[in-house]
């Protein structure tokens, strides 16, 4: 089967997440689809799979036209989509998943859901416990009965959107093995990754996209030189940056470790000083948010030591980091930094003083005045927060936090915002940092980071480089560490 | 056995066959996703209506089915507000029940305290010979073995057809249904409708035979009790009827003891079941581990097996498609 993708658009608003997208697949090949997050492959593999449809742009199957109207057509035209997240039910066990939706009489048939998953499970040497509920299974496990259960439909093209994240060592070699197995007999394997290395080892044709367009296509062998600039554009000049001396040890972390339900930060060693900039590199949860919530004092590390100014406030209530003078500013301006529905008066009056009974309307609104002027807000006094645009809604974050900050920690800064906005951001934030401020930001903007850091700190897989000199560092070896190699 | 045993668990049987019905109901909507929360208003106005159209035309038959069709329109108004409108389903629920309870006094004014047709008793032959067990199960009315029927159907339904497969999926996980090919909202309208009919069917089983006639406010609370025992039984059709029976019993001890203690108001015994229900709500909704940490080893097993259940995760939750 033959697969053409012509002039894919699709727009979420403003965001142009697939931009003119033209791609071709053939059968008995694995076709790596490679690009930074916020590229447009996951978009793009949920147009061609039924999930979502294209604003503009025809799919041929064969050189005939196709038009899906949910992923239940495309699977009937033989294309199947495994998701990042498994979409399975959880509370169904694997059989249960694998009979719905397949065809068969008005009975549910368990019996024939166990010979195919037994018959399937050996052919690729999966083992699920076929009677054991979905939610107790691994990632990795749910991905090989989602498998299965696309392989017994019957779909000649399969894809898997970062399949490798959230799985195991051996369940990796189990998948690739089965991926080539599967493109021998004759299937289409789209492998949607991030990882330079996974596509080098796995596919033998590779297409990079960026900002929504087809960056080029390469075929095996790559060229990791080659890659990179394909992901990552062409890099812009360092600038210089403005050297102050480094006051006093403002953070120490001490062998920290920090557990989600999804990953696991281990083993960080990490020392900052006064006036310090340390950028946190990496793809979305790699293990960045984790220490930053740690370092925050919002979640409690599961091992280790976080010492604020020489005192170990491991453990304390995110209070006492607060009188050490921390403050985190979240990426989700609106659900976790503002209050939707308040004013900007309403948001100065609570992040002033608090103590007595009334509200001191008159110091929140010269407070309001004032830094609305000083933040170049475009709103009112009384302008609801949500009514503003994002970069107003990030100004009015910064003007929010206290005058005297030992630490300021920043998730995405500046993203979404438009240039001007950013350096307008930067420029506020670097006078906090000659003051005395030490600062850590993540960033999924190569430039920014080596822009702005003294030294940065890559994350991959729960695991934290050793800090490198930003003055010794390209954009191009950022590239490669973020990818995944030589960590 | 004691005589008296025989008759009270009968009658536990018998009075709770309507709670059967609209717990079994309810269940199935909620499986589906969609919270019916107008149940307590939904009842008093079918089981008004029921009585209306039989009294009207003397035709049983006619009266149930005006019932559930009752209830069906109104869980169809659920369903719409809900999946089309996009509207809050507990807002929309909610107004439904005052609406209903006043539309159903308002309408029923004329049917008042009037003498009308009623379920005849009829014993099956040959099982009601069973000592014991025949006379408690098998000396009742049509009703009451529809609502065995019900309870059995449910079950299979739910746990050994492609079709209850649907409907679970829907109520777990829309999105994943939706990507096996499963029209989601149509399954919700569906179900929500089916659920609103047997609702209608136990407003019609107060009316025409468990209380008996047409009064103001003639079932008032017993819709609220029908969505805890929902919950209380974890939405399993097994567990929701033996919690519609746990209801059944504590009235008729209500109604037991009442007479022994003359100096408790009577309003006590009324209320206390109510009470005693939002109690076992508590423990099954509440501190499970804990609790069958403290009960004696064998009887653990058994009360966690009859505790466990959660609700569908895609619960209340709208699902857009595409």
């Amino acid at each position: 089967m033959k697969i053409q993708l012509r002039d894919i658009y699709k727009y979420f608003g403003p965001v142009r997440a697939n931009d003119g997208i033209s791609l071709e697949i053939e059968s008995g090949v694995i076709h790596g689809l490679l690009g930074e997050n916020g590229a447009g492959k996951t978009t793009l593999m949920k147009i061609l799979s039924g999930y979502q449809s294209a604003d503009r742009g025809t799919i041929l199957l064969n050189g005939r036209p196709v038009h899906f109207r949910s992923p239940a057509d495309a699977i009937a035209a033989g294309i199947g989509m495994l998701h990042q997240d498994p979409l399975d039910v959880p509370a169904f066990s694997a059989l249960e998943n694998l009979a719905l939706g397949s065809p068969g009489g008005p009975f549910l048939n368990r019996a024939r859901a166990r010979r195919t998953l037994e018959t399937l499970g050996r052919r690729f040497g999966f083992s699920l416990d076929p009677d054991a509920p979905v939610s107790s299974l691994t990632v990795g496990e749910r991905q090989q009965l989602e498998m299965v259960r696309l392989l017994a439909l019957g779909v000649r093209v399969i894809i898997l959107d970062e399949p490798t994240t959230g799985i195991s060592a051996p369940q990796k070699a189990l998948l690739f093995q089965a991926l080539h197995q599967l493109s021998q007999e004759g299937l289409a394997v789209i492998f949607v990754s991030h990882k330079l290395e996974e596509v080098q080892e796995l596919c033998s044709r590779v297409t990079v996209l960026r900002q929504g367009k087809v960056a080029g296509e390469l075929r095996a062998p790559f060229a990791t030189d080659e890659m990179v600039s394909l992901m990552f554009g062409q890099a812009l000049g360092t600038y210089g940056r403005r050297p102050i001396p480094l006051g006093e040890i403002i953070l120490q972390v001490e062998n920290l470790t920090v557990r989600s339900p999804r990953l696991e930060l281990n083993g960080v060693h990490l020392t900052v000083r006064a006036g310090e900039v340390i950028g946190l590199a990496g793809l979305e949860g790699s293990g960045q948010r984790l220490l930053m919530l740690a370092c925050a004092g919002l979640q409690k590390p599961h091992g280790g030591r976080i010492i604020l100014g020489g005192q170990d406030v491991t453990g304390r209530p995110y209070t006492t980091f607060l009188r050490h003078g921390v403050a985190f500013v979240p990426a989700a301006r609106l659900e976790e930094g503002l209050v939707p529905g308040l004013t900007l008066r309403e948001h100065f009056a609570l992040a002033g003083d608090t103590r007595g009974f009334l509200i001191r309307w008159d110091e929140a609104d010269a407070r309001a005045a004032q830094m609305i002027a000083d933040f170049n807000i475009v709103g009112q006094a009384d302008t609801r927060v949500e009514a503003l645009s994002g970069g107003n809604q990030q100004r009015a974050l910064l003007a929010l936090l206290p005058e005297r900050l030992r630490l300021l920690i920043l998730e995405h800064p500046t993203r979404g915002l438009d240039i001007a906005s950013s350096r307008w951001i930067w420029h506020r934030l670097l006078e906090r940092r000659e003051r005395g401020t030490a600062i850590l930001f993540t960033s999924t903007d190569l430039d920014e980071l080596v822009e702005y850091s003294d030294r940065i700190v890559v994350f991959s897989g729960g695991k934290m480089s050793a800090p490198l000199e930003t003055s010794r560092v390209t954009v191009e070896e950022l590239g490669y560490l973020i990818g995944g190699r030589g960590l | 056995m004691n005589p008296l045993i025989i008759e009270t668990a009968k009658s536990v049987i018998a009075s709770s066959a309507p709670l059967v019905f609209a717990g079994i109901g309810e269940m199935f909507t909620e499986r589906a996703g969609v919270v019916n929360l107008s149940l307590d208003g939904s009842i008093l106005l079918s089981a008004m209506a029921a009585f209306a159209i039989a009294f009207l035309s003397g035709s049983l038959i006619l009266g149930f089915l005006g019932g559930m069709l009752v209830g069906m329109l109104i869980a169809l108004l659920v369903a719409y507000g809900a999946i089309a409108l996009k509207q809050d389903q507990v807002a929309i629920g909610f107004v439904l029940t005052l609406l209903c309870a006043d539309l159903s006094s308002f309408i029923g004014k004329p049917f008042v305290r009037k003498p009308g047709p009623s379920v005849p008793h009829w014993p099956i032959p040959g099982l009601v010979n069973i000592p014991v067990i025949g006379r408690i199960l098998f000396d009742q009315d049509v009703l009451v073995y529809a609502s065995y029927a019900v309870i059995l159907v449910a079950w299979v339904w739910l746990f050994y057809t492609q079709a209850g497969l649907r409907l679970r999926s829907v109520g777990e996980r829309p999105e994943a249904a939706f990507a096996r090919g499963i029209a989601v909202n149509r399954v919700r309208y569906l179900y929500t409708a089916l659920g609103g009919a047997l609702v209608g069917l136990a407003g019609g089983g107060y009316s025409l035979s468990v209380k008996l006639g047409w009064s103001h406010r003639h079932t008032a609370g017993i819709g609220w009790i029908a969505l805890a025992i929902v919950i209380f039984g974890g939405w399993h059709p097994f567990r929701v009827a033996f919690g519609a029976y746990l209801f059944g019993v504590l009235k008729s001890v209500g109604s037991l003891l009442q007479p022994g203690f003359p100096n408790i108001p009577t309003q006590v015994f009324q209320a206390a079941p109510f009470a005693l229900m939002l109690l076992a709500l508590l423990l099954v909704s509440g501190d499970r581990e804990g609790l069958a940490r403290r009960l004696p080893k064998p009887l653990r097993a058994i009360v966690q097996a009859l505790l466990a259940g959660r609700p569908p995760a895609g619960l209340g939750k709208r699902f857009e498609q595409g």
